[in-house]
């Protein structure tokens, strides 16, 4: 078993700390650094690892927790490696510092990322007590070794706790390379860990950005253009100032904020606003983006993104053309904790707080816009209600500076639901045509086209590979609605089109859909038709999986089923979904998933992010859409925004992965994809219709 | 502004808003009690939820004047210590993912059973309304169930 090895440009920095203790810190350069030459690379003294003389330690998390668990599983990973007693450990969010490297949360990549120099930096440690404790007894650092938060000789059964070592331990030499833990060695990593602010949780402590109270603070409400493609031309605040408790109203760019004492009376002052907005741009209507898609798809792209074999020449020679179209909305965020954020602007300094998944370009955007350097501008952290992609955008944080710059007083400003769908970087609407040609009983092409409102193309992904004339295309559609990433981007929509025809076409051949999927799979494998982005083992490891877990073939009486996989940031998911139909309505009752992520770091943690993804895309693709009518979101809260709830969860959802020691891959979206898909297909095995245009409920009411 | 005197958590407390506050927002803004979340604004995610007069009540949607002498229990005031058997249960079955829903969840989850000890499936399909943004349903389900076994209603 090799150890992993840690990159040159990893490094750690351990240090005394006032009064005594141990400090462990650990900078990694951004991703584009080649690695050579860094030696030049400051050194802070922000940590990982704080051990003080009293015995208390306490580890740091770099990435913002926004729901994905990653407060809890990055420390594991430090203590895994440090040999502490998981039980008395504090965890804390790391405040923006660059020499925590990129803090920015998407990607499904915090732990794909920090695996190995997190673990670096908790076994540095342990070796730095190791050693102190060593020299403390005048013995041979290997007739010591660490456990639970101690270092004992072997020989003698002496013993020395972390705290009675930190501060001789700061003072020894930094060793290079310290060799990692062998997986099977492990004993926090791969275990269930709860969620260490669980009890915070329970009890209602202020753990989020909404929660922010501070002195002299004033609550804020801001007034953004009604519709997309409007601006703002004038306003009348005087029966705003009339309000109880309103204080002040400001203008910011194209909006006008309400400061009052209380988000109540703010968003009454708001109500009481006469504001003329003008028509800056064309109004547009998701009725106008539904023509556009058809038109776009009725031409082929300019480039296509892949082009296997021949295509059109597979098309003509066929018996049998299947051609056909399917549809997604836009959707909001919609993360349960609205937008918020505290500044407090004064003096050329900016003290920020709330929630964001880009701590760092928030920082910069914010003093790019306040014309101060970025030095002067501070952010904390909190736990954050749900994230989902909405805040990979900083304009939260930044408008709420420039509010507090224009009030010239500390300010929390407050996001409405309403304001969240309005104002959102939604995940765009697309439409899909597929076409694929048999002949002989055989699948003999493919051909994938998509058009969306942003510029996302389809991945280069399965079934590529897998069929030998194949083309994949792509379209975007010029808008004024703002667009951005939203779980999964691309492929929470590209998997449902894709895997939804998967199974059209193993039906058109009658083949079995698990089934069919292994032999593509095998083709892939073992004739590989261009560039392979996928490992088809560890696709069929899922397959097989899953297939094994629900015993696929020996379907349960009064139940339909539905199969459908895919593969995004790295990892494998294969899913079944069982319905019944009540009386005609289909009721989802249970899932199986398989995942292939490399090494789970925390099995709870890690389940819980799959079911959740479960019902999150099952929630979406049956009931949610937001459509525009001239530029104004039509569903803006809960009620129209049809949203899943409890009675329309299935009743449980069994998630396995499958044994891996391999570096872990990504988890918080790659549970999404593939479930719309596969509820698609056990609709379809339920009812003999195909759904092929989300959300589901405007063509069939469930139970 | 008129003045109020309410009983939270047990104890009176006086406070001076508009008649119209919802009382999520004295809670939050005037008591510091900020457990109790805002998600809509419009009684249907449920984060608000607290108990009134010993009834899951969306806090959003009672303004302060409405309130008079009844009763109000806030997440903070669920138990003392924090450990209600459905809050034992939440963090058992290791529910939260991002959190925020999860008080107004468990007052809905508490005020369910306290009416009804042993609920089935269907009982909680239709009494626990509330959303979560997340999908943790499944642990929820799966969490009321645990805290009705060990007598969920203390």
């Amino acid at each position: 078993m090799s150890h992993p090895s840690v990159s040159r440009r990893n490094f750690l920095r351990v240090s005394m700390i006032a009064g005594g203790g141990m400090l462990v810190g650990f900078s990694a350069l951004s991703n584009s650094e080649t690695g050579e030459n860094t030696e030049a690379t400051p050194f802070s003294p922000n940590a990982y690892i704080k051990i003080s003389p009293d015995g208390k330690i306490s580890l740091m998390s770099p990435n913002p927790e926004i729901g994905q668990g990653v407060k809890t599983s990055l420390v594991m990973l430090i203590a895994e490696e440090m040999n502490v007693d998981w039980q008395t450990i504090d965890v804390g969010i790391a405040p923006l510092d660059a020499k925590y490297g990129s803090q920015t949360t998407g990607g499904s990549g915090a732990i794909r990322s920090r695996y190995a120099p997190l673990r670096q930096a908790g076994a540095t440690a342990k070796a730095m007590l190791i050693a102190a404790a060593a020299e403390t007894w005048g013995v041979a650092v290997t007739d010591c070794y660490a456990e639970k938060g101690f270092v004992i000789h072997k020989s003698s059964g002496k013993k020395l706790s972390y705290g009675e070592l930190a501060t001789k331990a700061a003072g020894m030499p930094v060793p290079t390379n310290v060799p990692l833990k062998d997986p099977k060695d492990f004993t926090i990593i791969g275990t269930r860990v709860k969620d260490v602010d669980a009890k915070a949780i329970v009890i209602g402590k202020p753990l989020f950005g909404i929660d922010t109270r501070k002195e002299g603070m004033l609550y804020a409400v801001v007034a953004r253009p009604p519709a997309h493609g409007k601006k703002l031309q004038s306003f009348d605040d005087s029966a705003a100032l009339k309000v109880n408790g309103v204080k002040k109203v400001v203008q910011v760019k194209n909006s006008v904020a309400v400061l009052a004492t209380s988000t109540w009376a703010a968003m009454k002052g708001r109500t009481a606003l006469k504001i003329n907005w003008e028509d800056a741009s064309k109004l547009e209507s998701t009725t106008d983006h539904e023509k556009a898609f058809r038109e776009l798809l009725s031409k082929p792209a300019a480039t296509p993104n892949r082009n296997d074999g021949d295509v059109d020449a597979a098309m003509a020679a066929a018996t049998k053309v299947l051609d056909v179209m399917y549809e997604v909305p836009v959707l909001s965020h919609a993360q349960m904790e609205p937008l918020n954020f505290y500044a407090d602007v004064r003096d050329g300094k900016a003290e920020l707080y709330g929630p964001t998944q880009v701590p760092q370009s928030l920082v910069s955007a914010v003093a790019k816009e306040l014309n101060i350097p970025a030095t002067n501008v501070s952010l904390g952290l909190p736990r954050q209600g749900g994230g989902f992609g909405r805040k990979l955008r900083p304009d939260n944080g930044v408008e709420a500076a420039l509010v507090s710059q224009a009030a010239q007083c500390p300010v929390q400003v407050q996001w409405s639901r309403e304001d969240d769908m309005q104002n959102d970087f939604y995940r765009p609407s697309g439409m899909f045509r597929f076409k694929a040609a048999f002949k002989d009983g055989n699948l003999e092409a493919w051909h994938q086209s998509f058009a969306s409102l942003s510029n996302g193309r389809s991945p280069d992904t399965y079934p590529a590979g897998a069929v030998k004339n194949l083309k994949i295309e792509s379209h975007s559609l010029p808008t004024n609605i703002p667009t951005g990433p939203w779980r999964a981007p691309t492929h929470n929509v590209q998997a449902f089109a894709n895997e939804s025809f998967m199974d059209e076409v193993a039906h058109e051949l009658k083949k079995d859909p698990v089934a069919f999927r292994l032999e593509l799979l095998k083709k892939a494998k073992e004739q590989p038709v261009g560039k392979l982005a996928y490992d088809p083992d560890k696709f069929i490891s899922v397959i097989e999986l899953v297939a094994k877990m629900c015993n696929w073939g020996k379907t349960p009486a009064n139940t339909y089923r539905g199969f459908s996989t895919w593969f995004s940031f790295n990892s494998y998911v294969a899913q079944v979904v069982e319905i019944q139909m009540l009386k005609g309505k289909p009721r989802i009752t249970k899932v199986y998933c398989a995942v292939h992520c490399g090494k789970v770091v925390n099995v709870s943690g890690a389940e819980n992010q799959v079911q959740g993804a479960v019902v999150d895309g099952l929630g979406h693709a049956v009931y949610t859409k937001l459509t525009f009518n001239n530029g104004a979101a039509v569903q803006t809260n809960f009620g129209p925004y049809n949203f899943v709830r409890m009675r329309n969860t299935p009743l449980d959802v069994v998630v396995q992965f499958v044994p891996s020691e391999e570096n872990p891959t990504g988890l918080g979206e790659p549970g999404l994809p593939p479930i719309a898909p596969a509820l698609a297909n056990a609709l379809f095995a339920a009812t003999g219709k195909r759904f092929r245009k989300m959300p589901f409920v405007d063509d069939i009411q469930f139970a | 502004m008129p003045k109020y005197t309410l009983s939270v958590n047990n104890k009176q407390m006086s406070v001076e808003v508009d008649a119209d506050t919802p009382l999520l927002w004295v809670l939050r803004d005037q008591l510091n009690l900020v457990g109790t979340k805002y998600g809509c604004g419009v009684a249907q995610c449920g984060a608000c939820t607290i108990h009134y007069n010993g009834s899951p009540v969306r806090s959003c949607q009672l303004p302060i004047a409405a309130v008079g002498n009844g009763k109000v229990v806030t997440i903070e005031g669920l138990s003392e210590n924090g450990d209600h058997p459905v809050q034992q249960a939440w963090i058992e079955m290791d529910v939260a993912q991002c959190g925020y829903c999860q008080a107004g969840q468990i007052m809905a989850a508490a005020a369910l059973l306290k009416k009804n000890s042993n609920p089935t499936d269907e009982e909680i399909d239709t009494t626990i309304t509330n959303i979560c943004r997340c999908g943790t349903n499944v642990r929820i389900r799966k969490a009321i169930h645990l805290a009705a076994s060990k007598g969920g209603k203390s």
